[in-house]
């Protein structure tokens, strides 16, 4: 069974937030408003975090684009009530809007910042939004999927034309829209995809690795030639 | 025994018989504050958790740290009033019911706390219809229900020879209190049935007060964030949890006693075991936090000490070393000498204590979500009215529950004066003669001396 995992190369990585516009557009990630922004309470499946290098103080910034890192160990299922967030069989962090309850103890026990809350009503379904991705209502957790619906229309069409789901057909939007090619995704249980290859470099690390999360979400360290 | 009416009934039985205008105006004062907090619940029902001042990361605010809170006042009562029953403390006659009757009372709101956290509050029977027991959330479900139930039949049954004092004393609610009176009559048999009952009752009630406090720390201590992750923060609640119940405890017994004029039952005697009892507390309290912090400084791991830090200097600093002041400094300076001024040397342990202990749990729920592992834009925290309106109610519907309950049944337990007065002294008289050596044991711890 796949593994779907993504691989990051902050090398690569601008800055330049399209993945998180893709992301937003993909997946139906309301927008806020200024004053709900100015709260603190944008939500940003993919988000951008920045972080002032510690050798050079605010002369070199470093882009960490994070979307929910889709650990195979993760502590916001963990404390889940009601089972509205789950692992499903591969590997992707599945959550259920219609059942959660509200509690935010996932959003607490996430050590990654990747869950976000619905405050109010942000939005009703409209003209406009992506009709494969559900409608976030006010009251309840939400966060990246690794663009699930791709993978179940990827698997239909697959499925219709009796085969296999072939390498690249299911991709997330924002690997899909970065134009420093900085993001990959693909199948981290087939050792010969580009996604395996690049996660088993030198210059591969996880997230608070040390956690014990098993993020399969995985970063290159800028080289040398960065520096 | 309750066919024995002296004038000393009178005094505990006036404020169910006679009702004065102090009353209504207690009521109509609480009785604001709980508008106050329904209004701003109803906001919140209608538009969402937007209203309140929580945000990312901080998700977490007033509510969970009232949950905190009340839950650990909760300690108060049954579990201050089983281990006195258990030791024989004489002293504790006056004081059991009033403690009880804080756990039943405090467990609603604190309960009722969570309810007001949800973000969807009409999808609160998930917990049961999809319930996963791996969520400390429903550890915590499991043992507040269990520690209700117990304290409500722990409750209930010493009351029930005073409901029969009330059924044949009182001309009002002759149904009500015939009902719940389970047909007492003082009987022998009778006495003996409620005695053993009592002391199960006692002794079951205390292993599930302790897991209360413990599975409501779990919730914190089961995440792997920055102080929270803590293996002491079990027993640590748990004693800040007696330390906040006990200081409850003594300003409601304050208060009670002031306006019921209460007076010949609760003593200076009475405060000054329960001070020192605080002032024990107030050390153990001091001993896990200092073990707690030292233990995370000691090892400075950077995201341990961005929150320790947080805390002892940066923006947290008020409450932080408000709460070592209101809980350590001022309950140490007030309660080591307690010969003069006894009560109100104790009432003021006690209110800064209760202001102390609110402000460890929101030192502890706040900080350590403002200060997120990874490097996302740190929140500030400021709760909006919604919340402070919704805490003041609570405050003030635990306030209203308690007084309504004093006028309901005997807030001091009548029959348990009764029986220190006829059986208890003759009781400890022969108690202390066991703890003696007796003639013939004195002869032959001599003999064998001589030889």
């Amino acid at each position: 069974m796949a593994l779907w995992g993504m691989v990051i190369d902050l090398d690569r990585c601008t800055g330049c937030q399209a993945c998180v516009m893709a992301c937003k557009a993909e997946n139906n990630v309301p927008a806020v408003g200024q004053k709900e922004a100015g709260r603190g309470r944008i939500i940003s499946w993919m988000q951008v975090l920045t972080e002032t290098d510690e050798e050079h103080h605010s002369e070199k910034m470093r882009f960490i684009p994070r979307p929910c890192l889709q650990c195979d160990d993760p502590p916001c299922i963990k404390v889940c009530p009601v089972y509205a967030t789950y692992r499903n069989p591969e590997g992707i962090i599945a959550q259920i809007y219609n059942r959660c309850i509200g509690c935010r103890f996932c959003m607490a026990a996430c050590p990654y910042n990747a869950k976000y809350f619905n405050w109010y009503t942000y939005q009703k379904e409209q003209p406009g939004q992506n009709p494969d991705v559900s409608v976030r209502e006010k009251g309840v957790v939400e966060k990246c999927t690794f663009c699930h619906h791709r993978l179940q229309k990827a698997r239909e069409r697959a499925h219709a034309e009796n085969r296999e789901i072939e390498p690249g057909e299911y991709n997330t939007a924002c690997a899909q829209a970065c134009p420093a090619q900085a993001i990959i995704f693909g199948d981290l249980a087939d050792p010969g995809s580009e996604v395996s290859k690049l996660a088993r470099s030198p210059r591969a690390f996880k997230l608070q690795e040390e956690l014990g999360t098993k993020p399969k979400v995985i970063y290159l360290t800028e080289g040398e030639g960065g520096g | 025994m309750v066919d024995h009416k002296d004038d000393y009934e009178d005094i505990l039985l006036a404020p169910i018989a006679h009702t004065g205008p102090g009353f209504y105006w207690a009521v109509a004062g609480l009785s604001v504050f709980i508008l106050w907090g329904a209004i701003a619940y109803a906001v919140q029902f209608h538009q969402g958790l937007g209203v309140t001042g929580l945000q990312q990361p901080v998700s977490w605010g007033f509510y969970v740290t009232n949950f905190v809170f009340f839950i650990g006042i909760s300690h108060a009562g049954t579990l201050i009033s089983a281990i006195l029953r258990l030791s024989k403390a004489e002293w504790r006659r006056p004081i059991t019911r009033m403690a009880e009757v804080i756990t039943c009372m405090v467990l609603f709101i604190g309960a009722g706390q969570i309810l007001i956290d949800l973000g969807r509050p009409d999808r609160m029977l998930n917990v049961i219809r999809y319930g996963r027991y791996q969520s400390p959330l429903l550890w915590d479900a499991t043992s507040i229900s269990a520690y209700l139930t117990a304290s409500v039949v722990y409750l209930y049954l010493p009351m029930i020879p005073d409901i029969a004092v009330l059924r044949d004393r009182l001309k009002k609610r002759k149904l009500f209190y015939s009902v719940l009176a389970l047909g007492w009559t003082g009987t022998e048999h009778q006495q003996r049935i409620l005695n053993r009952a009592i002391a199960i009752m006692a002794v079951l009630v205390i292993p599930i007060a302790v897991s209360v406090h413990t599975v409501v720390s779990f919730v914190f201590s089961m995440t792997l964030q920055p102080m929270w992750h803590s293996t002491i923060f079990g027993p640590y609640f748990v004693v800040g949890a007696i330390f906040s119940g006990i200081a409850a405890l003594i300003v409601a017994m304050i208060v009670f006693r002031k306006a019921y004029g209460f007076e010949p039952y609760l003593k200076p005697i009475h405060f000054r075991y329960l001070g020192q009892l605080l002032l024990i507390m107030a050390l153990l309290w001091f001993y896990f936090t200092f073990a707690e912090y030292l233990t995370g400084y000691y090892g400075a791991e950077p995201e341990e000490m961005k929150v320790f830090w947080a805390k002892f200097t940066g923006p947290f600093w008020p409450f932080f070393w408000g709460m070592v002041l209101c809980n350590f400094i001022i309950p140490l300076s007030c309660l080591v000498r307690l010969s003069r001024r006894t009560i109100g040397k104790v009432l003021a342990a006690s209110l800064s204590v209760t202001v102390g202990m609110w402000l460890e749990r929101f030192i502890i729920v706040v900080p350590t979500l403002s200060f997120p592992r990874v490097p996302f834009p740190e929140g500030v925290y400021s709760p909006s009215w919604v919340e402070w309106g919704l805490m003041a109610g609570s405050f003030a519907l635990f306030a209203l529950f308690y007084l309504l309950f004093t006028k309901v049944f005997p807030i001091i337990s009548i029959w348990e004066i009764q029986e220190g007065r006829e059986v208890g002294l003759k009781e400890v008289e022969e108690r202390l003669l066991t703890y003696l050596p007796d003639e013939a044991e004195a002869n032959i711890l001599e003999a064998s001396r001589g030889r």
